[in-house]
């Protein structure tokens, strides 16, 4: 009996290809006529130079200008591990999942109360993201709150460098801070022609919406393309706030966002990796609130990574959030829905798991609740396989209306391939008097932590990071540096 | 003969029953004992089984297939056994059956098959046993412990019905009684004064050892 066979991976689009035509035309037109603001001195230039108009730092940019971007924008990268391994693969229908990034607050593990996030607390994201396959890549997940304001972005990358293997969605606060977070990765891969060939690191890169390129915004994306490391664009249309009230509406503006970011980038380095992603939400016109755990909102995020897939373009999105402040029921609802639509839309990096409030706040628990929920996404994208010669008369010809299944050699060879078996996070015991979900996640995250082991880093790249890292925090009139002079640095 | 044992232990875990004939036949060829065999070789495979099920790392189908490998290796080394004069001492008799009214019978024979790879005496009434059947098969084997199953919440009424019936027959304080299935809850084990359940089939197999060797140590 030939066992394994073929799979059709199911997918969820939720606009028709007359309409995403319609999304586009609009994103190309609003781009031609109202134009973007362009914020950065080097990006006005490289769109000036390109024949791109401009009147009090708008551009109009030309759909040609455009599609000549869209043309040299790779369709597919990978980011890469600590051994150089592509383990994230950027294109076509792969969906992978990171934690949430740079929120201010963690749900303390004991009273399970906001507070002010340190650099112990992100070491332990960083340990339990390890340990969980669910993440393929980690993220510069929270603020420090423990090291000054103005190294907080860098501290974050040092400290997931420092404590994981696994590829790193990460994001810069200011001009000068991405220099130096460039020179740490640098540093990690064995320097910046390494880093290039092999990158580990995606930038997140954020446009103020509506169709403002910034400043700094702007010049991320110049800096990154020569840098060959990739830019992931993260467009934040509100809708009804600061984009159009329809979703159709609001996705046309992220095109849009995303279009003239791609082109400044392209224009800076033809060829560089960049990703169609996002972060777009409806705004609450109840609360005045942006709702990450609302349908809406992952609607906008499953038509923006349409769009995207269109343009044969790398995708990104924000989901598995919940805007609860706590562990409670609405929490997986909202979370473990939205992992699903995000991974039946084939989006290829889904953030947010492990965050609360509105992306405000962190929760260890909830990241290791929320990787069950990737799980049983991930075992949907699946599918169900059908194998070449019969599906189960082969089976029944040998158990007859007998029914024992459990002994046959096909129910030993095939049951992992066919069940998902969760951690002990999901409780399959019917017991009413069971341990509560936080009890469960609170074990698991210490069965994680137990059985973590910081990384085998090479002693001289170690020793560069913490180079770096002391000249820096110096500035600063930082003397240690948390969490990584308590870790052994080697000479 | 160490190497035999380890390769013994590993037939089980993998479950592989022809492998565990070979060794069961290779080991008497070197002159390991049919007892030494069972006890010192496919014994602790089994011990093995169970540990690795309850971390989760192995699971129904897996228990099943090492208790068919179990089964295999008895097949060569029971016949041996008997020829010498000897037999397996045995670690109880169990009498299994699913409730009268009940046709289920998944749940009640994996824990047969557990018990049996175990080291128990089993004997498995099949579904839809009356309580006489269950007392006539006690008094006759002598069992220590009876099991009796049911899938549905209409017929685990028929477990109270069995304890009655060996309280009345008079032989309710010699054996222990438990009882499985879907529906069963502690609370109802309680209400009808069974000596146990258990969750699934491995937790069985635990909970008969434990009931026995308390009995053992009640009686001394």
């Amino acid at each position: 009996m030939s066992l394994i066979g073929e799979t059709m991976r199911p997918k969820l689009e939720l606009l028709d290809a007359e309409l995403v035509t319609r999304i586009l035309d609009e994103a190309f037109e609003l781009l031609a006529t109202l134009g973007t603001k362009v914020g950065d001195p080097e990006a006005v230039e490289l769109l000036r130079s390109a024949d791109v108009a401009f009147e009090d730092a708008v551009a109009r940019i030309p759909k040609r200008i455009v599609q000549r971007a869209l043309e040299s924008a790779p369709h597919e990268f990978f980011l890469h591990d600590r051994s150089g391994n592509p383990v994230v693969h950027y294109g076509g229908d792969d969906v992978h999942f990171d934690p949430g990034s740079s929120c201010l607050n963690i749900l303390d593990s004991e009273t399970q109360q906001p507070r002010l996030a340190t650099s112990a607390d992100l070491v332990r994201l960083v340990q339990v993201a390890e340990m969980l396959p669910q993440y393929t890549a980690q993220a510069t997940a929270m603020v420090c709150n423990d090291v000054p304001s103005e190294i907080g972005d860098w501290y974050r990358l040092l400290l997931v460098l420092w404590y994981s293997d696994k590829p790193v969605v990460t994001g810069a606060f200011s001009a000068a801070t991405l220099k130096i977070m460039i020179e740490l990765l640098a540093a990690d891969s064995g320097g910046s022609e390494k880093l290039r060939a092999k990158p580990r690191a995606v930038f997140d890169v954020c446009p103020s919406p509506p169709l403002n390129w910034s400043g700094f915004a702007a010049h991320n994306m110049v800096e990154l393309a020569r840098a060959g490391v990739p830019a992931e664009i993260v467009s934040m249309p509100l809708a009804g706030a600061t984009a159009p009230v329809t979703l159709a509406g609001a996705i046309v503006q992220h095109a849009a966002e995303c279009l003239a970011g791609i082109t400044i980038h392209q224009l800076a380095k033809p060829g560089a990796p960049v990703v169609w992603g996002g972060a777009p939400a409806i705004f609450d016109m109840s609360t005045g609130n942006t709702p990450m755990g609302a349908v809406e909102t992952a609607m906008l995020d499953m038509g923006c990574a349409q769009v995207g897939k269109s343009l044969g373009l790398p995708t990104h999105g924000y989901l598995v959030a919940t805007d609860g402040g706590q562990i409670d029921a609405q929490a997986g609802m909202e979370s473990g829905g939205s992992a699903f639509l995000g991974a039946l839309a084939g989006i290829n990096m889904i953030s947010g798991a492990g965050m609360l409030n509105f992306l405000a706040c962190h929760s260890i628990e909830k990241l290791v609740i929320d990787a069950e929920a990737i799980s049983s996404a991930q075992r949907l994208l699946n599918g169900v396989e059908a194998a070449r010669d019969t599906l189960a008369l082969g089976m029944f010809a040998q158990t007859g209306l007998h029914g024992d299944f459990l002994k046959l050699k096909e129910t030993r060879s095939l049951f992992r391939r066919e069940q998902h078996f969760p951690s002990a996070v999901i409780d399959r015991s019917g017991d009413a008097n069971a341990p509560g979900m936080l009890e469960r996640a609170r074990w698991r995250v210490q069965e994680l932590i137990d059985t973590y082991h910081k990384p085998a880093i090479p002693g001289e790249v170690e020793d560069a990071l913490h180079e770096i890292a002391l000249r820096e925090a110096g500035v600063f009139g930082m003397k240690s540096l948390p969490e990584i002079e308590a870790a052994e640095v080697h000479h | 003969m160490q190497a035999t044992y380890a390769a013994m232990r590993q037939a089980i875990v993998d479950g592989a029953p022809e492998n565990a004939v070979d060794l069961a036949k290779q080991a008497l060829v070197e002159g390991i004992t049919p007892l030494d065999a069972i006890d010192l070789g496919f014994v602790p495979g089994m011990t093995e089984v169970g540990e690795q099920y309850a971390q989760h790392k192995m699971f129904l189908p897996d228990m099943l297939a090492s208790a068919e490998a179990m089964k295999a290796a008895m097949t060569v080394l029971e016949p041996e056994l008997k020829r010498q004069g000897e037999a397996r001492p045995s670690a109880g008799t169990v009498v299994l059956g699913t409730a009268k009214g009940d046709i289920h019978e998944i749940g009640k024979t994996l824990v047969g098959t557990l018990l049996t790879a175990n080291g128990f005496s089993v004997h498995d009434l099949g579904v839809d046993v009356t309580n006489e059947q269950f007392v006539a098969k006690t008094r006759e084997l002598g069992a220590d412990v009876v099991g009796v199953s049911a899938l549905l919440t209409t017929t685990m009424r028929g477990q109270r019905s069995v304890i009655e019936t060996f309280e009345r027959e008079g032989l309710r304080s010699s054996v222990c009684i438990i009882v499985g299935g879907a529906p069963v809850t502690r609370q109802w084990v309680d209400e009808i004064g069974a000596d146990g359940f258990a969750k699934d089939a491995v937790s069985a197999v635990a909970l008969v050892k434990n009931l026995l060797e308390h009995r053992l140590v009640s009686h001394r």
